[in-house]
């Protein structure tokens, strides 16, 4: 008989077992199933996921990647922690990636220290007023921020479309859609000598850190996780359920648009008509898989980022589909959540006690 | 008690055993929750299930009824072996429990919440009938086609009762079915308990208070710590000797003294709003309410629940605040229009009934619990923003030292907590701000015994050293122990307030049910 029961006590190294279980069986699984393909495991592994990382060009990319995933995490994890549900912080990326790229091209071909923190700031508040719409809705009418924010993030899409397409269009640019491309002191630099990873990852790492303050330290990061625990409790203690909700979702959205102005600043160069492949979707995953601890979120960040590189690595190296990099990450979430169940319960084989 | 209850006379010696159970043994990680436990409930028989909380009673009658799997021992049911997987076997069997946690549906009526019980049955007019012949035969009184979130926790019960008595029980297990009934509503559940009891059905009733005990059961087993610790015959007991054998020391009274008369005293908290809607439609309104607390004194307020009560603590709390300043005054200042955590600065605390979820977050710690409603005292909010974690666990640590918390830490979850020990623990982060006026909501609900008397004790101090005291409990036996003033809120209209020495629990009951509220 297998007997599954509650833990008396949790220790903290249960976690990591639970991370290192959930990656062992992601790695088993793909064997069999790249062996179903006909294709040598191991090395193909190897091809898939060590192989990316194995120059400074690789680690660059993942970085690149892993950078705007990290720092939407870590504003999202505040945000689930307090029971509101900001799905929308891919739109609040766009548009913090447009008005930020907006005011650089404003001051495009100006020099001065004082640009690069202005174009951020503009970003910020562009993704700060795409976040303060759902909160203001949810608080004034009770509107399902879920749907709202959601719904917003269309909007900013074509928001973005039109105003590259139009306003923002670059004038020598042969009518394509783009903008022109960012001038020195709107770039932020980059961290190495090859790849695209720039200074926003050093931001990742300090919103991280921030995040973790503001959970363990300030007593607004409290109430926000007490009113995501127990309404009723939040309200006996005094704590107001319509600040949570404007807080959730103005970190969320700050947040996300200060990501959407440093992938534009950092890594793309201009305005695009489509400046992310979904990073503000997947960093609800993110967070989740860092369990809503900012700190974690780093980890989840650089692992969800690694999949996507396998993705790649394995369409160009071993000629299976783009679709391996959804299996893959499939895989790996199956496993991780699966394995989450160890960490609160664990499994006894034999008869009963 | 009624008669037909006192006048039973049915258990012999010679009845058949119903239910036998030889070295029941349940484990929870390393801890025994019944270590080698022997019951035996023979047909007919009302058997007391007596112990603090933390004993071992719900998870004994858990395994009688197929929740919990023992680990050793076995059991049998009218002679054959018996061992239930689940509970829907155990209802087949004809096994029957009412939980002291009501597990209804809120949003269905009550009729859907019995069909559900009930399996392959349609909540149609067939069943209804059925229904209401059932509940006439044992007088149990609920409108069926009323939501369950209307109810009071005494119909809730009566609800819970139904359905398992729609399945024709052999063995039939309550679990603290009074905690929640008037004196009239524990009466005539004894009466249908009697009658139960006189068609052969056997009776697990598992109870804080030893007076019904001693009136309805015929034997009352007593279990400390998982174990067996004796069976009794509880009409041979005093209420005292019951209490003592169950928490295996002897018991202090508490009894509020003689209070000099304060009468004349000026009251420190007044109250005079007019009417108080609730935020949802279905439940009751508040309608002119008055009342004042003088300082030093406790005033008691009983009532069933669901007859305003909630809706009363939150108006004092502050949890719903209201319009105008004047309605409510402390000490001559109006704080009517203030939220909770302006009133609490002012000096006035309350624990609500709802100890997990309300006054308390579950899976937060001890300490982080603390800061919920004592973050403005002894420094745990350091420049207003910032929380110091050692300020909040050194409260929490004072909290758990004064009021003999029995917990592994500061850090343990509250959830960790028994439901005593968590409400000292809750009690006592309020009573060490040193409040001017207090409210507290059904204090000793589901808790043991000592951890009760503790609790009384501490409000008597507390009362004593000045505080204004706002006691609202369904338990009369309290208010009359604890009170100075006592009045009764029935419909949310609050009755006359009498002199607690002056008035009966008969007297009490009827202003409960809304008798001479209006004269």
């Amino acid at each position: 008989m297998i007997f599954v029961e509650a833990r008396s006590e949790t220790h903290w190294y249960h976690e990591w077992v639970a991370v290192f279980v959930a990656l062992s069986l992601t790695v088993v699984t793909a064997s069999i199933l790249l062996a179903a393909m006909g294709l040598e495991p191991i090395s193909s592994l190897q091809r898939i996921f060590i192989k990316p990382l194995n120059s400074v060009y690789g680690v660059s990319e993942l970085i690149a990647k892993a950078t705007p995933l990290i720092t939407i995490g870590v504003a999202l994890a505040l945000g689930f922690r307090a029971g509101v549900w900001n799905i929308g912080a891919e739109g609040q990326l766009v548009m913090g990636g447009l008005c930020g790229g907006a005011v650089a091209l404003a001051f495009w071909g100006i020099d001065g220290f004082w640009v690069m923190p202005l174009v951020l700031l503009g970003g910020s508040l562009g993704g700060l007023l795409w976040g303060a719409i759902p909160a203001f809705l949810k608080v004034r009418f009770n509107a399902n921020e879920i749907l709202v924010s959601l719904m917003l993030t269309y909007v900013a899409i074509l928001l973005l479309s039109v105003m590259v397409h139009g306003p923002l269009r670059d004038p020598d640019g042969f009518n394509f859609p783009e903008s022109r491309l960012l001038h020195e002191a709107a770039t932020l630099p980059k961290l190495f000598s090859a790849g695209r990873g720039h200074l926003g990852f050093i931001f990742a790492i300090f919103f991280a850190l921030l995040g973790t303050w503001i959970v363990k330290r300030w007593h607004l990061g409290f109430e926000m996780r007490v009113t995501g625990l127990s309404l009723s409790a939040a309200r006996f203690a005094g704590y107001s359920r319509d600040r949570t909700v404007w807080m959730a979702l103005l970190i969320g959205g700050g947040v996300s648009g200060f990501a959407g102005v440093v992938e534009v600043t950092g890594n793309i160069g201009q305005l695009v008509p489509n400046i992310s492949p979904s990073y503000g979707f997947t960093a609800i995953i993110v967070a989740f898989l860092g369990r809503l601890h900012p700190m974690a979120v780093i980890p989840a960040g650089l692992l969800v980022a690694l999949s996507y590189l396998a993705g790649e690595a394995a369409q160009l190296s071993l000629g299976i589909p783009a679709a391996s990099t959804q299996v893959f990450q499939g895989l790996l979430l199956f496993f991780l959540l699966g394995t989450s169940l160890l960490v609160n319960y664990r499994v006894r084989f034999g008869r009963a006690t | 008690m009624t008669d037909s209850v006192k006048n039973r006379e049915r258990f012999s010696a010679s009845s058949k055993q119903c239910l036998g159970a030889r070295g029941l043994t349940k484990y929870f990680g390393d801890f025994a929750a019944n270590s080698a436990v022997d019951l035996s409930v023979d047909e007919g028989e009302i058997h007391a299930l007596l112990g603090e909380n933390g004993a071992g009673k719900s998870t004994l009658v858990k395994m009688i009824y197929g929740i919990l799997k023992p680990d050793f021992g076995d059991m049998d049911l009218n002679s054959e072996p018996y061992l239930p997987d689940s509970p829907s076997d155990a209802k087949r069997v004809g096994v029957g429990m009412v939980f002291q946690h009501f597990a209804v549906f809120n949003a269905l009526t009550v009729l859907e919440n019995i069909a559900l019980g009930l399996e392959g049955r349609f909540p149609g007019a067939e069943l209804a009938a059925e229904i209401t012949e059932l509940c006439e035969r044992y007088r149990l009184h609920v409108e069926l086609d009323r939501r369950v979130n209307d109810l009071g926790a005494g119909e809730r019960q009566r609800v819970e009762i139904i359905r398992v008595l729609m399945q024709d029980p052999r063995l039939l297990i309550l679990d603290e079915p009074t905690s929640v009934l008037t004196p009239q509503e524990t009466e005539q559940l004894f009466t249908t308990l009697g009658r139960l009891s006189d068609e052969g059905r056997s009776i697990i009733y598992i109870s804080h208070k030893l007076d019904e005990v001693r009136v309805l059961c015929d034997r009352a087993t007593l279990m400390r710590a998982g174990k067996i610790i004796d069976v009794v015959d509880p009409r041979q007991e005093s209420t005292r000797s019951l209490g003592e054998k169950m928490i295996g020391e002897r018991l202090k009274e508490t009894k509020r003294g003689k209070v000099k008369k304060s009468s004349n005293a000026k009251a420190r908290l007044t109250v005079r709003v007019g009417d108080v809607y609730p935020e949802s439609s279905s439940n009751v309104v508040l309608s002119d309410l008055y009342l004042t607390v003088a300082p030093g004194s406790i005033l008691g307020i009983s009532g069933v629940s669901g007859n305003g009560q909630d809706l009363l603590f939150d108006v004092l709390s502050g949890e719903i605040s209201l319009p105008n300043p004047d309605s409510i005054m402390l000490d001559d200042a109006p704080i009517g229009h203030m939220g909770v955590e302006q009133r609490r600065i002012r000096g006035l605390l309350g624990a609500p009934e709802n100890r997990l979820g309300h006054a308390a977050i579950p899976d937060l710690t001890l300490w982080e619990n603390i800061i919920l409603t004592a973050r403005h005292t002894r420094g745990i909010l350091k420049n207003k923003h910032l929380i110091s974690g050692p300020a909040a666990k050194g409260f929490a640590d004072e909290v758990i030292q004064t009021f003999d918390v029995r917990t592994s830490s500061v850090n343990a979850k509250a959830s960790s907590l028994s439901g005593g020990n968590l409400q000292k623990f809750l009690i006592g982060r309020e009573l060490l701000g040193r409040p001017k006026v207090f409210i507290v909501s059904n204090p000793t609900w589901g808790v043991d015994a000592k951890a009760q008397l503790f609790i009384h004790k501490m409000l008597i101090q507390m009362a004593d050293a000045g505080a204004s005291i706002i006691l609202i409990s369904q338990d009369i036996d309290e208010l009359l122990s604890v009170t100075d003033r006592v009045c009764a809120i029935c419909h949310g209209r609050l009755s006359r307030t009498f002199p607690t020495e002056e008035i009966t629990p008969d007297y009490l009951g009827a202003l409960m049910l809304g008798q001479d509220i209006e004269s």
